[in-house]
Parts: C-alpha cells; sequence; structure tokens
C-alpha cells in the first residue's frame, strides 16, 4: 500500500476531482440504466389506479388523455374510459397543496353524470396512522365519497359544513381530500357538462 | 477476534441504543414495523458499501479533505440505492422513498467511514459495517414494532384491534418515538451492565 498522500493544495484538488467525477459517471449510468423500469412503474401504478376508479372499458384511456391547465399553474388529467365508444366514466388525475405534509396527489372516477364512482391516492406524505387513513390500504375511510353526487352531497368535512365525516384527529387531511375532490368535480362538470 | 467486529454493533455498541447516533431517522421513520426495518436495511446497504470504499481509497485521500471524500462517496451509493429502489421495488419505495436521501445525513455512516473504515483492512470494516447495520435494524425494527402495537393496534400492518379503532396515537407522532426510545435505552443499559 502506498503511504497516506500529503494534504497538499494539489494532491486535494486531483482527489476531490477524481471522486466526484467517478461518482459522477456511476451515477449517471445507474440513472440511464433505471430511467426507464421507473418511467414504466409510474406508469403502471397510474393504470391501475385508473382501472380502479371506472368501470370496465375497452379503450385505452392513456391514450386518449387531456390535460387542462388551471389559472394557479396546476393541472389536471382527465382519462376518458370508453366501452363499445360510449363514455362509461372518466378517470380524474386531481391534486391538493394543502396536506398536512404537502401535495397529495388522488385518481377519482366520475360517472358521465357527475357521480363519483370511486378515489384511489396515488400520492402523499401524510402522517402514518392518521392521514394515511385516505389510502384504501389503510381505511375504509375513503369509501365514503363513492356513488355520492357531489351536486346534492357536499364534499366538504362536517367542520366546515360539508357531508364529510372526517378522519379522526386528522381534520388537514380530509380536508385536503374534499378539495382535491371537489377540484376534480368543477373542472369535470366544466368540461363534460357544458 | 473477528467475530466482535459484526457482533460489537448487535448490542454492545448498538448504534441507536449505546452511540446514540442517527437520532432523525430513528425517530423519523419508525412509525410502524415495516419502516423501521426497510429503513434499516437500506441503510446497512449503504454502510457496507461505504465502509468497503472508504477503507480500499483511505491512502489515497489527503486528510484535509476525507470528511468530504467521504460524503460524496456515500452520497453516491444512496443516490443508487434510491434510483434502483424506484425502479425495481415501487411499492418499498412509496413506503421509504423521503427517508432514503436522509441515509446521507446519518451520522452513523459517516462516523464508521471516519472510526473505523479509514483504519482498518476492508474486510474488517465490511464486517464492522454489516454489524452496525444490522444493530441499526433490529434497533429500528424494535421501535418501529414497539410504536405501531401501542400507536396503531397493528403489527407489520396485520391489524389486531378493530379496523377502524385507533390505538394511542401519541406512539405514532414523534412525541411517542422519544418515549418508546427511552424506555428502550433503558432497558439496553441494564442489559449491558
Amino acid at each position: 500500500m502506498a503511504s497516506k498522500k500529503e494534504s497538499t493544495f494539489g494532491n486535494m484538488v486531483v482527489v476531490l476531482f477524481v471522486i466526484s467525477l467517478i461518482s459522477a459517471t456511476t451515477l449517471g449510468f445507474v440513472y440511464e440504466l433505471t430511467k426507464t423500469p421507473i418511467q414504466k412503474a409510474q406508469l403502471k401504478k397510474q393504470e391501475l389506479a385508473i382501472a380502479e376508479v371506472v368501470p370496465p372499458f375497452d379503450n385505452n384511456p392513456m391514450k386518449e388523455a387531456e390535460t387542462v391547465k388551471l389559472s394557479n399553474g396546476g393541472e389536471l388529467t382527465f382519462f376518458p374510459a370508453r366501452k363499445n365508444n360510449e363514455l362509461v366514466g372518466v378517470a380524474v388525475k386531481t391534486y391538493s397543496e394543502s396536506g398536512f405534509s404537502g401535495r397529495i396527489d388522488i385518481m377519482v372516477g366520475f360517472k358521465p353524470d357527475g357521480t363519483i364512482i370511486n378515489t384511489s391516492v396515488l400520492e402523499h406524505k401524510e402522517t402514518p396512522g392518521l392521514g394515511d387513513k385516505m389510502s384504501k390500504t389503510k381505511s375504509k375511510w375513503s369509501e365514503q365519497f363513492n356513488d355520492k353526487d357531489p351536486k346534492v352531497y357536499k364534499v366538504k368535512v362536517t367542520k366546515d359544513g360539508g357531508n364529510v365525516d372526517a378522519i379522526t384527529a386528522s381534520t388537514i387531511s380530509s380536508r385536503a381530500f374534499c378539495q382535491a375532490v371537489d377540484l376534480a368535480y368543477a373542472e369535470f362538470m366544466k368540461k363534460y357538462k357544458k | 477476534m473477528k467475530i466482535n467486529i459484526l457482533t460489537k454493533g448487535l448490542l454492545k455498541e448498538n448504534a441507536v441504543f449505546v452511540l446514540l447516533l442517527g437520532m432523525c431517522p430513528t425517530l423519523g421513520t419508525t412509525t410502524s414495523a415495516i419502516n423501521g426495518m426497510g429503513m434499516g436495511l437500506a441503510t446497512t446497504f449503504v454502510l457496507v458499501m461505504s465502509n468497503l470504499v472508504v477503507s480500499l481509497v483511505k491512502d489515497f485521500i489527503p486528510d484535509k479533505v476525507r470528511i468530504p471524500a467521504f460524503i460524496v462517496i456515500i452520497a453516491s451509493f444512496v443516490t443508487v440505492v434510491e434510483l434502483s429502489m424506484q425502479a425495481f421495488l415501487p411499492d418499498l419505495f412509496a413506503v421509504l422513498g423521503l427517508f432514503i436521501p436522509l441515509i446521507v445525513v446519518n451520522c452513523i455512516i459517516l462516523g464508521r467511514a471516519e472510526a473505523f473504515a479509514s483504519k482498518n483492512n476492508p474486510f474488517d470494516s465490511i464486517l464492522d459495517g454489516l454489524g452496525m447495520g444490522l444493530g441499526f435494524t433490529l434497533a429500528l425494527t424494535i421501535l418501529g414494532a414497539l410504536r405501531e402495537i401501542l400507536g396503531n393496534g397493528s403489527i407489520f400492518d396485520f391489524k389486531f384491534i378493530g379496523a377502524e379503532s385507533n390505538g394511542m396515537i401519541i406512539f405514532v407522532l414523534a412525541p411517542g418515538a422519544f418515549l418508546v426510545l427511552g424506555y428502550l435505552i433503558a432497558i439496553v443499559n441494564k442489559i449491558n451492565k
């Protein structure tokens, strides 16, 4: 083994440069290697979420996806589901920025008349054991939205005068969830009920 | 006495219960047993790899820049873990994704690179990384399991109280982490005496 390198300016610069170079090369390589699988995994997740929130369909909703830009810079994506060329439902990818720990992404399925079919949480950072009860895997809380028509069913927590029972001790998360569903409904009505 | 290097990390020099290192991921990620275990295993991987690399290149790194050099090495491994997990284990990534970047700032890893790997040969360094990592995993899993049982009434996501009922929520929140950790440290101190 070579003896320890002296801490001269030249040595330090060279060593740090070489280490950074090797790291950067490795990372670039790994990034290229994992890029496609990561994209596939995300698409797969979206596909599963769509299938979960709309009735059976025979088209490809991902291909017919339409994105709507909102005035505040956000965007919603609509995935129309058709069977025998007839619209059976629309999956809307919606979001809220007011979760307890930031952004929440949700997929909401609507019948053509605006009734909510089902919901599915795509991504959230809510507190485990509290706010994360919004996902189907943790609790049945979000099932209360199913088959409700937001025209008569106020998508707001009861504290705010709506019809939604908040998750125990997670009013903020529940509020954000409602906000996302409400936003999806409003945009859905604008687009499909003119 | 090679076996000592491996086993000392489990109890006698346990990173969490005895050395009290890496408190940020310890308290932050142990909201459930599976989260604690996943975080522990990911950390173990990074710890073993960075210990190995640091002990291999230790003679080429001038003393004055050793810390930045170690950090670059560690951060690279963490990013590799993050990307691979996202690509090949998306379900686990959904749970742990947030915490993976935290491994970089986990002082156990930098601590072992500095205190052990930079003074020992590669084989011993791997053993040390493995021992410390498994000790960390063990600690996080126990902590996570206790918090999950008390706070959520479940273990490894298997619920043993009614589906809609809550446990003692405080144990899932930050204060509960301190409470459980405190009692565990007391128990481990008693055993080690």
